[in-house]
């Protein structure tokens, strides 16, 4: 049973905008599933819907089996939510605000707990400072060590490395990684191609509301990691060489310029194979650039693809 | 019932009054005790009794009414805007917690603040003027029913506001000119019998006058209506909270 299943959740705001246009999905328990889309794709009004902060128009999630509506108390004590915007309680200690998250979902008091929740994300020896002294990075922290303060069994991180530096970016991506060794199902919404590179197990790319496809990372990352060599030709050619059929190779332009497209995670990429034969063949080029399929290209693919 | 999220929302309400000392409790005794120099020592002196009661004593019921009402609203709608306000309401949207608990909870902080600041000021006026409580579970009953009111009405306030301007409207622009002609430092029997029955309409009068029987064992009007309006009151904003909750209004997009 996949521990959040979501079904024909659509979502109109009062505005008009519809935000989430019948969407069907499912995140199986101890996974990280990083869900991708451009900004305005409807990823936060995805998490808020499972989590209880936004009503759905219509459809239903369940987590863990337990509907999100009508039994909402079991299906929300199995959630930690951690927002993008740093929305914290500017004038309250580390450790009140943390333990205050823990008493919101329930649970008893745990000092053990919740100082090894602080220490492992190097928030110890903050914690009788107030939030609003904390760095930015800091107080990223803290909603996580809040998100994790009644230990759930799923997390949502809703673009959690959003405008954050290197070093807390690495932290947080081996911290995910921890918390996946102890069974917690992790989804994680991201426009940085690499997160999900990074991090996911399972990728879901939205845009425009709709949930365009569900991929195992490593079937998205070959997709990704197609790059094209385009060789600038001082005069056209009618059609490729014989001699450099075995390449696959392309004319564009009117012939004038070559496009070899190879694959950069391969062993051999083919390039100095090309390059000796191009010489060996007399063909000269004028200049020569490569390029890689974005993410925003590879979206707009996709949706076009649907269409 | 989650308990111990009804505890976390309280004692976090309770702490923010705490920290917030001056403003949450010497800022309304000091002014209640300016009341009752200027009116009950300065001009009360030179008014003759009420009912039978000196006017610095009369006044008494009327001024703890002032800050109960007024604080009940503030503590609550603030207790409610700030966390929609800086965004932390996601976190209380997301836990499992009902909407009757969150109500239970914020309200809860927000009346016993009030009810804590009303008995302070019943026990400094004590200092000024001879007091007598002739039905003290009265006096609490209505000091609680009348917190508790006010506090869901502040609430509800603090959940339509959409600024810190609509924030303070209510109190300033409503509650307080109610509560200053709601028979406060007069008798509504002293007025002139056209705005005796205009002055009916106002809902503090019934709160006012009930209270000040409590104390005095006597009225304007009749404890029963007092002890009836404040419950139509109460009935009033349960039901428009039922109502905010059951559609998400200003809450759940």
């Amino acid at each position: 049973m996949p521990v959040i299943s979501i079904s024909n959740l659509s979502k109109t705001y009062a505005s008009g905008f519809e935000a989430l246009k019948s969407v069907n999905l499912a995140i199986e328990r101890g996974e990280i599933f990083a869900l991708l889309g451009p900004n305005g794709a409807g990823k936060t009004t995805l998490i808020s819907i499972v989590c209880g902060i936004v009503n759905a128009s219509s459809g239903t999630v369940e987590v863990e089996g337990r509907n999100i509506v009508s039994d909402f108390r079991a299906a929300r004590s199995a959630i930690g939510l951690v927002p993008q915007e740093l929305t914290t309680d500017h004038f309250e200690t580390v450790w009140a605000t943390v333990n205050f998250s823990r008493g919101l979902f329930g649970k008893p008091k745990n000092p053990a707990y919740v100082e090894k929740i602080l220490r492992d994300l190097s928030l110890w020896e903050k914690r009788d400072s107030k939030i609003l002294t904390l760095s930015g990075g800091m107080k990223r922290r803290v909603l996580i060590a809040k998100a994790l303060a009644h230990e759930p069994r799923v997390l949502f991180l809703d673009e959690p490395t959003a405008g954050v530096d290197v070093e807390l970016r690495r932290d947080m991506w081996e911290l995910v990684r921890a918390l996946r060794e102890t069974g917690v199902t992790i989804i994680l919404t991201t426009h940085y191609i690499e997160e999900a590179e990074e991090m996911a197990d399972r990728v879901g790319v939205i845009s425009n509301g709709e949930i365009i496809l569900t991929e195992d990372k490593a079937a998205l990352m070959s997709k990704l990691g197609r790059k094209q060599l385009i060789l600038n030709l001082p005069e056209a050619l009618p059609r490729v060489p014989p001699r450099l059929e075995g390449h696959n190779l392309e004319l564009a332009d009117d012939g004038c310029s070559l496009v070899y497209t190879y694959d950069t995670k391969a062993e051999r990429t083919g390039i100095t194979g090309l390059l000796t034969d191009l010489a060996a063949a007399g063909i000269r080029f004028s200049d020569l650039q490569t390029r890689q399929s974005s993410l925003e290209e590879i979206f707009v693919d996709l949706v076009r693809a649907r269409r | 019932m989650n308990f111990r999220a009804i505890q976390a929302i309280y004692l976090f309400e309770m702490a923010r009054a705490w920290r917030t000392l001056l403003q949450s409790i010497v800022s309304p005794v000091l002014s209640t005790s300016l009341y009752f120099v200027v009116f009950g020592a300065a001009i009360g002196s030179r008014i003759q009794e009420i009912d039978g009661v000196p006017y610095g004593a009369y006044i008494v019921p009327g001024l703890i009414m002032l800050s109960l009402l007024t604080q009940s609203i503030s503590n609550a709608a603030f207790g409610i805007y700030f966390p929609r306000f800086s965004g932390t309401i996601y976190e209380v949207l997301s836990a499992p917690v009902s909407y009757v608990e969150i109500v239970i909870a914020y309200v809860g902080a927000a009346a016993s603040k009030s009810i804590l600041l009303g008995l302070i000021i019943l026990a400094t006026a004590a200092l000024f003027v001879p007091l007598q409580i002739q039905h003290p579970i009265w006096m609490i009953s209505f000091l609680v029913l009348t917190a508790v009111t006010f506090s869901l009405f502040g609430f509800i306030i603090g959940i339509w506001a959409d600024g810190f301007e609509k924030l303070q409207l209510v109190p300033l622009l409503i509650v307080t000119p109610l509560t200053f002609l709601g028979g406060s430092f007069y008798s509504i029997d002293m007025l002139p019998p056209f705005w005796r029955g205009v002055t009916l309409f106002n809902p503090v009068v019934y709160l006012v006058s009930g209270f000040r029987w409590s104390f005095y064992g006597r009225s304007d009007l009749g404890v029963g209506i007092s002890l009836g309006m404040t419950l139509v009151f109460l009935v009033a904003c349960l039901l428009a909270v039922r109502w905010i909750f059951k559609t998400g209004y200003r809450l759940k997009a």
